[in-house]
């Protein structure tokens, strides 16, 4: 239909222009300066490889290629535009979820095309690791996004020989690829989807809603994986290439996520977190919570010298934070000193509530990252934690039988005052119970976060 | 069955262990470009290459150009529409949350002290 085949020089030149623009990109992305120019890389190269593949090929029968890609970015657009910044990570579950879907369909695809060729048992052996690894990501990534979504619960789902049943999908997908390679039928390659498809959901369920970032990292290098296989299918160098780095580069982000988060990765894999009942004295039935209400914590936070404010998930979902800086300004304006400290998961992603953070102008200067926040505390009359709870729980230093132990958390329990802004007394997404409400110097004050914050800044203007 | 000009095109390099050589050159270049990555970066740099693995949609396209038959025009169908959303949608996402950086010239780690004492 369109222009006729290209040398296989051009064709080769343009690949690498695009996988060299995909290893800048990558480069870019990981430093704070270059990384929005790195994506515009990315994007570049991406041009470079669809649109020379594009010349060269045709339209694909009833122009499905230009069909197909129209939809796909009528989709797209507007939905990534358009969902809140607070359901980010969920919607980066889904956009990784169909990438493995397509190498997944890619496989299949390509076997249909080969199977009557008497195609080599490498051959089909990188078609089924391209079906396998591509089917496990898609359902993995669905099952993430249930859970952040909050379709279904964000605690870990276990049930009994839970391991045993995914190694036996495990073995089972290798049998029937074994199958499917000496014999090679469709109805194999079904099955070999269908068991992946189970355990990749069979492998996220355990895993608790808070570890579900590390999680979608790790699914996202399997789906960089899954190109690269299809890409020795298919014989093709720039699907080789930039599916490896983003699986290996994917893996190690995997690896520096679960770090920040304290926690090991087959910990998250294999364990999830243990059920909340078996940590001790959760429900030490006498002991009680300070509640106070808005106009006393208002004049707390008024005749402070020195105020942190936590930020948490809690204040994402309230869309809360306009009002925060609003109060954090106001306070301010009586000369009182305002940070903010950030955990580096704070939110559900890491950067996340930087990002939320930085959408109401707080400038990039009065976040203070964890380290530079645990020297302030000591020094602060009052820390405001707003819809925060497991990165401030002291047991993640102390309390050696506590799941969260060893995480890096934010020392509010230093400060001379700790506010506690909830929504009710349930413990925060790990399921852990923070023994910080039970103490002495701290007060509650329950509510949506942004009613709470709006009677805050009327108490503070009063004061 | 399959014509001589589509499998030129297939073999643009050829030989799988040209390709395996080229595999391992990138796995180690995957592990080696990211290093020390701040962690207000981890999601953006995560969305930024759940973008690149979109790139399965040179594969859906050289697939669905040689797809016949109803059952492989409509697998075909899907995989280029789910690569484009893979792509498509993982840029987008990956600028949207870059785009709260814009302007802030500074690098975030190194300056934690010097704003603490404009707060003063």
């Amino acid at each position: 239909m369109i222009a006729a085949t290209l040398p296989n020089n051009a064709l080769v030149a343009c690949y690498l222009v695009s996988t060299v623009c995909f290893i800048v990109a990558l480069k870019a992305l990981s430093s704070p300066r270059r990384a929005r120019w790195g994506n515009l890389i990315g994007i570049g190269g991406m041009v470079v490889a669809v649109g020379i593949t594009a010349v060269d090929s045709h339209a694909g029968p009833h122009g499905i290629i230009p069909i197909g890609m129209t939809v796909g970015l009528v989709i797209a657009v507007p939905t990534a535009r358009l969902v809140r910044m607070t359901a980010m990570p969920q919607l980066v579950a889904v956009f990784n979820g169909v990438g493995g879907a397509a190498a997944a369909l890619v496989s299949i695809l390509t076997f249909l095309r080969v199977q009557l060729g008497h195609p080599s048992s490498l051959h089909l052996l990188e078609i089924l690791l391209g079906l396998a690894i591509g089917a496990t990501s898609f359902a993995g990534s669905m099952v993430a996004f249930a859970k952040l979504q909050e379709v279904m619960t964000g605690r870990p789902i276990t049930y009994p020989c839970q391991h045993l049943v995914n190694a036996a999908l495990g073995l089972g997908i290798i049998g029937v690829g074994v199958w499917v390679i000496a014999d090679p039928h469709l109805a194999g390659m079904v099955i070999v989807a269908v068991l992946s498809l189970s355990l990749g959901a069979g492998i996220c369920l355990p895993v608790g809603g808070a570890d579900t970032p590390v999680l979608i990292s790790l699914l996202n290098s399997l789906t960089g994986l899954a190109v690269a296989a299809d890409g020795f299918a298919l014989n093709n160098l720039v699907l080789v290439v930039a599916g490896t780095l983003v699986g290996t580069s994917g893996a190690l982000l995997t690896k520096m996520m679960s770090d920040a988060m304290g926690r090991s990765l087959p910990n998250i894999i294999l364990g999830g977190l243990p059920e909340a009942g078996s940590t001790k004295e959760l429900s030490g039935g006498s002991r009680t919570v300070r509640s106070a209400d808005a106009a006393d914590i208002g004049t707390l936070l008024a005749y402070s010298r020195r105020v942190m404010i936590v930020p948490g998930y809690g204040l994402a979902v309230a869309q809360a934070q306009h009002t925060v800086v609003e109060l954090a300004k106001l306070l301010e304006g009586r000369g009182v000193e305002v940070a903010y400290a950030i955990h580096p998961v704070a939110g559900r992603m890491p950067g996340h509530m930087n990002v939320l953070l930085a959408e109401a102008d707080v400038p990039y200067e009065a976040l203070d990252e964890l380290d530079d926040a645990n020297t302030k505390f000591p020094a602060a009359d009052v820390s405001l934690v707003v819809g925060a709870n497991d990165v401030v729980n002291p047991a993640a230093r102390s309390d050696p039988a506590s799941p969260l132990y060893g995480m890096p958390i934010l020392d509010v329990d230093r400060s001379a005052n700790v506010v506690f802004l909830k929504r009710s007394m349930r413990p925060g997404f790990s399921g852990v119970d923070n023994a910080l409400l039970y103490d002495p110097k701290t007060v509650l004050l329950f509510g949506d976060a942004k009613d709470s914050l709006t009677k805050l800044v009327a108490a503070v203007r009063a004061a | 069955m399959v014509g001589r000009v589509h499998e030129r095109r297939w073999q643009v390099i050829t030989g799988d262990l040209s390709l395996l050589v080229i595999f391992v050159l990138a796995a180690f270049l995957g592990y080696e470009v990211i290093s020390k990555v701040p962690s207000i970066l981890h999601t953006p740099l995560m969305s930024g290459s759940n973008a690149i693995h979109g790139v399965i949609l040179v594969g859906a396209m050289l697939i669905a150009d040689e797809a016949n038959g109803a059952l492989q025009v409509g697998l075909a169908l899907a995989a280029v529409i789910l690569a484009t959303l893979n792509i498509v949608g993982g840029v987008v996402v990956t600028d949207r949350m870059l785009e709260m950086f814009k302007g802030r010239d500074r690098t975030p780690a190194s300056d934690g002290k010097k704003p603490a004492d404009d707060d003063a």
